[in-house]
Order: C-alpha cells, then sequence, then structure tokens
C-alpha cells in the first residue's frame, strides 16, 4: 500500500504527491455520460474517480414525502466496495448517510425548489475509485448532473477542500494527507453567489488558519467551476456539430 | 409540520429579528440556561443529563474492553451514538437510526476525536489486542432545538463524570485492583451552533427557530480557543463573511460557557 513518506512537504514546499501547496489535483469532467439518466456527470479528481446521475423532477415515491408547496431533493452518496484499499461493505455506512445528507445541504441552494411543487428529484453519486476529497469531488459532479438535467439553477455547486498537512495550508488533500494531515476543510461554494453551501471542518485550526483554509478552498473551487462551465459546454458542442452536419 | 403555519411563524420572527429580538425574549447572542448534573445513572461507569432551556439531553458512558483498530494498535476506541427517542417528539419515530440522528453522533464524536478530549494512549492495555473502548450513548429525552450543543455538552459532562475500574497490567494481564480511577480527559470541547435566519446569526436556535431558520452552523473549540470541528446544516447557505463572523461569535460563546461551568 502506500508507503508513509516521514514528511509531507518537502523543504522545497513541494508534497508528497509532486504539488505546489496552492495547486489542484488534475481533474478531468464530463457531461451526459449515462443515457438513462435524465442528467449525469463523471469527475475525475486525481484518483477519484465519480459518477453522478439526476432523476426528475418526477413523482415522489413513496407519496407521503412529497411537499405541497416545493419540490424534494433527494441525494445517495454511495461507495462501491472495491472503491477503497480494504472492500467496503456495499451496505450504507454512518458516514455515507451523513456525506449524502450534507451533499443534499449543499445542492438545495443551488435549486429552485418551490418552482415544482410536489415532485422529487433525486441525485445518486457512486464513487467508483476514491483517493481523498470525495464529498467534494461528488458535489461538483452531482451540480453538473443536474445541470444536464435541464432543472434550472441558481449557480453551479463547486466543492474543493483545504487543509492543514506539517503546518502548512494546502489545497486539495490527497488520501494520504487527508489521513495524515493535521486538519481536513471540505467547502462547497456557488462562485457567482458568493455563498457557501458546504463546511466541515476536523482536526485543529487557528482561527487565522481556519480562515485561510477556507479562502483557499474557495480559490480552488473557483478554478474548478470555469472546468464545471466548459464540461457543460463541451456537450452541447458536440450536439450542435451534429446537427450541422 | 405545516407549511402555512411555518410561514406565519417566520414572519413573525424574521419582524422580531430586525429589531434585535426573538420570541422567546433572549438577545440574539444569548445562550439559553445550561444546566448540568452528573452521574443519575448509577449502572454506567460515567452519565450526565443537560438541559438547555426546555431542551434535555441524557448521555451514558459505558466502557468495556475490546480490540483496537489495526491503523491505531496503541489506542482506545472511542464510538458516540445518538437515540431521538419518539418521547423526546411528535417528529421522532421509533426504529433505526436517521440521517439526523446519524449526523448528531457524527458532530458529537467528531467534536471529542479532533480535540483528543481523551488521552486514548492511556486507555491501551495490550497493544494491537485489548484496548478500553468507551461508548458515549447520547439520549435525547426532549426536543426544543439546538440539539448538537445539547448533546455536546451533556456527552462532555458525562466523559468528566466517569469513573473506570482501577486496573494494573502485569505481562499483558489485566489486573482488576481495588478502587476506581476517572478517565483520563485532556481537553473540554465546546461546541457553539449558531442559525441563520434571513442573513442575522442567532446562537442557540431553539425549536421554533430550527422550523423556520435558513442554515446553521456548528463549531466545537477546545480549551485554546482553537476550532477542532465545524458542520453547517441546513438547506441555505453562509456567505464567506458570515462564516468569519460566526467563528468570532462561537469563540467568545466557547469563552463564556468554558468559565460558567468552570472546564
Amino acid at each position: 500500500m502506500n508507503e508513509k513518506p516521514e514528511k509531507l512537504i518537502d523543504k522545497k514546499g513541494i508534497r508528497s504527491d509532486g504539488r505546489e501547496a496552492d495547486e489542484l489535483r488534475p481533474i478531468k469532467l464530463q457531461v451526459g455520460v449515462l443515457s438513462n439518466a435524465d442528467g449525469s456527470a463523471y469527475i475525475e479528481h486525481g484518483k477519484n474517480k465519480i459518477l453522478a446521475a439526476a432523476f426528475g423532477p418526477r413523482e415522489m415515491h413513496p407519496k407521503h414525502l412529497a411537499m405541497p408547496d416545493r419540490m424534494v431533493l433527494r441525494c445517495r452518496y454511495h461507495m462501491a466496495p472495491f472503491s477503497v484499499q480494504e472492500r467496503k461493505s456495499p451496505a450504507p455506512s454512518r458516514r455515507e448517510v451523513e456525506l449524502s445528507k450534507v451533499i443534499k445541504e449543499a445542492l438545495e441552494p443551488a435549486l429552485f425548489l418551490e418552482l415544482y411543487p410536489r415532485t422529487g428529484v433525486d441525485v445518486f453519486v457512486e464513487v467508483l475509485q476514491a483517493d481523498g476529497g470525495t464529498r467534494c469531488a461528488s458535489i461538483t459532479a452531482a451540480s453538473l448532473a443536474i445541470a444536464d438535467s435541464g432543472v434550472p439553477m441558481r449557480d453551479l455547486v463547486v466543492g474543493c477542500a483545504a487543509g492543514k498537512v506539517d503546518d502548512t495550508v494546502v489545497l486539495d488533500l490527497y488520501d494520504v494527507e487527508d489521513k495524515l494531515g493535521a486538519a481536513d476543510v471540505p467547502v462547497a461554494y456557488m462562485p457567482n453567489l458568493n455563498a457557501i453551501t458546504l463546511l466541515q471542518m476536523d482536526g485543529i485550526l487557528a482561527t487565522e488558519e481556519f480562515e485561510k483554509a477556507v479562502n483557499m478552498a474557495m480559490d480552488g473551487c473557483k478554478k474548478i467551476y470555469e472546468m464545471q462551465k466548459e464540461a457543460l459546454k463541451t456537450k452541447y458542442m458536440v450536439v450542435k456539430e451534429a446537427g450541422e452536419e | 409540520m405545516s407549511s402555512l403555519v411555518t410561514k406565519v411563524r417566520l414572519k413573525q420572527i424574521e419582524q422580531l429579528l430586525e429589531k434585535g429580538k426573538r420570541l422567546d425574549e433572549r438577545g440574539l447572542r444569548d445562550y439559553r440556561e445550561i444546566k448540568i448534573e452528573q452521574g443519575l445513572i448509577e449502572r454506567a461507569e460515567g452519565s450526565a443529563r443537560c438541559l438547555l432551556g426546555k431542551t434535555e439531553v441524557l448521555t451514558g458512558v459505558k466502557v468495556e474492553t475490546g480490540e483496537p483498530f489495526p491503523d491505531t494498535p496503541n489506542e482506545g476506541v472511542l464510538t458516540v451514538n445518538a437515540e431521538l427517542v419518539p418521547l423526546a417528539s411528535p417528529n421522532f419515530e421509533p426504529g433505526p437510526p436517521d440521517e439526523n440522528s446519524i449526523e448528531l453522533a457524527r458532530v458529537v464524536d467528531r467534536g471529542i476525536r479532533e480535540s483528543k478530549a481523551i488521552d486514548s494512549g492511556k486507555l491501551c492495555i495490550e497493544p494491537g489486542k485489548k484496548v478500553f473502548v468507551v461508548f458515549v450513548d447520547v439520549y435525547v429525552l426532549n426536543h426544543d432545538g439546538n440539539l448538537i450543543d445539547c448533546s455536546a455538552l451533556a456527552s462532555m459532562a458525562a466523559l468528566l463524570n466517569t469513573k473506570m475500574p482501577n486496573y494494573e497490567i502485569k505481562e499483558g494481564e489485566l489486573k482488576i485492583k481495588q478502587g476506581y480511577v476517572s478517565l483520563p480527559v485532556k481537553s473540554h470541547p465546546i461546541t457553539v451552533t449558531i442559525g441563520k435566519i434571513n442573513n442575522t446569526l442567532i446562537v442557540d436556535p431553539w425549536l421554533e427557530e430550527e422550523q423556520v431558520m435558513d442554515s446553521r452552523i456548528s463549531m466545537a473549540l477546545n480549551d485554546e480557543g482553537n476550532i477542532c470541528a465545524v458542520q453547517k446544516g441546513g438547506s441555505g447557505y453562509f456567505t464567506p463573511q458570515q462564516i468569519l463572523e460566526a467563528s468570532k461569535i462561537a469563540q467568545e460563546k466557547a469563552v463564556e460557557i468554558r468559565k460558567k461551568l468552570d472546564w
């Protein structure tokens, strides 16, 4: 398995996977990857590989969960048994239940829930491979999937984490840094509205460090936001070209 | 819950907030009265009941021996579970834990774990084989809002109240001696929850406010005033400025509570 590096950041400030402190991992985004879903997206964020699909607005099942004045967003975050080093049981863990909830709450502010009363939108996120920062990558992919389904949105939601590794505040922690680092601060952000929709933290940070980490994560989000928009456009560019011939 | 009633209530609460007032006549930055009682359950190794206004949480701690996690062979194990028992609210139903109780348990867990409140190194009996396992069971008895802060206080108070058998380790064997020792506690995290209603931040939202608020943020602070766990909840958002403001309020409030409780 991954050997524990002695120091996570070397003298020159380079991290154990070769990145600078404020450097993102390579990200690949693809929209409209599943034919049965109303909207779908695939993200590769470093070694994270995640699929997201959105269904709806559609009738709620079970019916009593429908709300008379608004739409209900449901979200399921799930990890494949083979996505991590030790096989994970496919039954939802407590961690997955919590993440499903916070991901749902991160996406809700982007939607006009009151436009579709009595209906439901379901978002399913499947983590195929995990390498730290899956909740953030899931949010990035899930908001693309909703956008792809055509449900109107206030803004795209982007997820990105920052944290503290060996005394330095760094952007976008990967698995090893997440496990051995001092703190992890996942953030979801709507850049156009300047709104933070998810914020969690574990580890120990002084207030200034916390502030720095949140700002760094928001800057990371802004970079990923550009890639998100590009990915959405790319899908429709391809469609247009096909139509032209 | 009827959404019409909520909307009428929201209007009322908003109008009051504009004048800096709240339905229960508290200031925007005031906590409800905090009352803590320790050691009510004799069968448990530690217990405490916390009253936050009318919100009531009982936490029981059981200490048993078990196996450590493979990645931390020299440390004891902490598990936190929360039960939203049906007698606490008309909206709680019997059955397996739902996302709310799981979130509650995990937020309380994170506050205790990340602040290193328990000196888990001292709970090791035989590295890799036998350690003490600390079960923290949060029992919500009455729900009147802000279960997170109330549960965190009750759990910390219960841990401070926990006595475990006095033991000795001879050649890897656990020998129970006469008397009891206190659970080794290193830090006293205090969790402060701040709600947001229409861009106004309020401390310690109670039930009526919880039902109409956009979102909440909970921050756990350790003895040094550093942040050790954060959780945003609810389907609204915070601006970056509001997050900073909330972290300042949380720190002030934690100092205040810490002083009051003498932790």
